[in-house]
């Protein structure tokens, strides 16, 4: 049993602990809705300001773009990569698991500096395909293991009544082993959405033109120019930083399971 | 990962298909992951500033993250920064996990929400709230000036002594909740025979948290360091955001070191050799702490 004082002092240290994990997003919350800048308008009015002034409308638009895109493209080619390597034998198999796993602890910085000069010599720097295609193979690897590890735990014996059946294999994915997946793609996808929508590198080399900033490159570049008080600043990071919350507030299972998970290897 | 024999083997049969299941997947991954790591080494060997024509530089890229002082003191910088993001991290986190696995306190579920959060943010935003709070007339100056501390008020991030451990913190503050929830959900699983036994045999808390709780989460501490060590040796947006790698060069890390050295210093060379070295010292480290965690547990 524990004693009255034992759960008081519980309580505080938990309190204490709580606090100093808020204590930065007060910081900002509290900036963002208070006084403006210059002393005119106040609360909500710094959102809309931030958005004018600091163009977060336009970042947040090609941060949205680059995000689906990533999202979309390394969530299937995952599944089906992870199918493959999960349900299938064949030669190289372990070989070609490993040199997946390499990207998964891959640091960024190490292949974006070569890339960047050779895709400066096929001319593709500053575009589109430049932010989002190494995004895609970072997420390509952790997926690719992710959905191995699904499928592998996946029933057995549905798959093979389902080829009984005459099922070819690409129905069995989509039409029989896809369907109880949903959980472990939902995981995925949000990781994968969260993983992009905060990346700061790659942009930040492969991006120059200001149409193509994501989010997080442009709240650091009006950092670094808007010097003339906090308030823009603070109302700017909460616009960044909110598409991801909303979502960890509302499925935060995932979020918490996916980033815990992800790292234990087999 | 081995492959097991007999009726547990890997589920299905001998199947070509798969390889057109991999290709779209593999053609992606291997021309924007495996052939950058290639060419990240092959420049590596050269003296090269992007624009003209590289010099054969054997090598001398790998020669200087030892001679180079800046060098070292960046890697140097990288250790301390374990210590502020894996080992406080990890020593709160198991305090505060023995507390709560204990104390069945009601609004864990609102306390591991609020710990984890930090995760979710942006780093970019972490670091402009970081700045505000660390400015000379910043929260924390104000903080230290109401309790009659402003002797102790400096610009944080603008101090040579201070400036490394104040980004040291950031990630103390960020990393401590995954620690946290990443041990409660291992201690959930610890069987309550165990804390049984243990009391039978008249072992105290702290005795019970030696013998019984710290081996049963062996794995979870093995998780939790490998995460939060290489999330210390990647730091890159917090230092770009916050110093810029100063005061003079106080704040330099590795990750930072590639990205000034090969688009700052126009050393294309140098910095590709950091890269490589970064990921080798990376793979070394998460294998060294999963051998350790696995020879303990057999």
């Amino acid at each position: 049993m524990i004693s009255r004082g034992e759960r008081v002092a519980n309580y505080v240290i938990l309190s204490a602990f709580a606090a100093f994990a808020l204590f930065p997003i007060v910081t900002i919350l509290s900036a963002a809705l208070g006084p403006a800048d210059s002393g005119g308008t106040a609360g909500l009015g710094n959102f809309a300001a931030a958005w004018e002034i600091g163009h977060f409308g336009t970042y947040l638009r090609s941060s949205l773009l680059v995000s689906a895109f990533v999202v979309v493209v390394s969530v299937i080619l995952s599944i089906m990569s992870g199918y493959a390597f999960g349900t299938m034998r064949f030669r190289g198999q372990s070989a070609l698991f490993y040199l997946f796993l390499v990207g998964i602890m891959m640091p960024s910085e190490a292949i974006a500096v070569p890339l960047y000069f050779d895709l400066r010599t096929l001319g593709l720097i500053d575009t589109f395909w430049s932010v989002t295609l190494p995004q895609v193979a970072l997420s390509v690897a952790f997926g690719t293991f992710w959905m191995r590890a699904y499928f592998r735990a996946s029933n057995r014996a549905i798959v093979e009544a389902a080829r009984i059946d005459g099922a070819s294999s690409w129905r069995i994915l989509w039409r029989v082993l896809l369907p109880p997946a949903r959980p472990a793609v939902v995981t995925l996808t949000l990781l994968v959405f969260m993983w992009t929508w905060n990346e700061f590198l790659i942009p930040l080399i492969m991006v120059t033109s200001e149409s193509l900033r994501t989010a997080p490159l442009g709240l650091a570049f009006f950092q670094g120019q808007y010097t003339s008080g906090f308030t823009l600043l603070a109302a700017g990071s909460v616009i960044v930083a909110t598409p991801v919350v909303v979502f960890y507030l509302f499925l935060q299972r995932h979020f918490v399971r996916g980033l815990l998970q992800g790292a234990v290897r087999e | 990962m081995t492959q097991r024999t007999g009726a547990a083997r890997p589920p299905g049969e001998p199947r070509r298909v798969a390889y057109l299941y991999l290709l779209p997947a593999f053609l992606i991954y291997a021309a924007f992951l495996l052939y950058p790591i290639g060419r990240a080494v092959h420049l590596s060997f050269f003296d090269w500033d992007g624009l003209s024509l590289g010099r054969w530089a054997g090598l001398d890229n790998y020669v200087a993250l030892v001679a180079d002082e800046g060098l070292r003191a960046a890697f140097g910088h990288a250790l301390v920064l374990i210590v502020f993001y894996a080992v406080v991290p990890l020593a709160i986190g198991l305090a505060l996990a023995a507390i709560l696995h204990h104390a069945k306190v009601r609004g864990l579920g609102f306390f591991r929400t609020v710990v984890f959060l930090p995760q979710v943010i942006a780093m970019v935003v972490v670091a402009v709230a970081w700045r505000r709070i660390y400015a000379p007339d910043g929260t924390l100056n104000s903080l230290l000036g109401a309790l009659g501390l402003d002797s102790l008020t400096r610009g944080w991030l603008g101090d040579h002594t201070f400036a490394l451990p104040a980004v040291g913190v950031v990630g103390t503050w960020f990393e401590t909740g995954l620690v946290t929830v990443l041990l409660l959900a291992g201690m959930s699983r610890i069987p309550v025979e165990l804390y049984e036994a243990a009391r039978l045999d008249g072992a105290g808390a702290v005795k019970e948290f030696f013998a019984v709780t710290l081996p049963s989460v062996r794995g979870e501490i093995a998780v939790a360091l490998t995460l939060t060590v290489i999330a210390a040796l990647r730091t890159f947006d917090l230092v770009y955001v916050t110093t810029r790698g100063g005061p003079g060069d106080s704040t330099s890390v590795p990750s930072y070191e590639v990205y000034h050295r090969a688009f700052g210093l126009s050393q294309v060379g140098s910095a590709a050799a950091i890269g490589v070295t970064l990921t080798v010292v990376i793979f070394a480290i998460s294998f060294g702490i999963n051998r350790f965690a696995d020879r303990g547990a057999t």
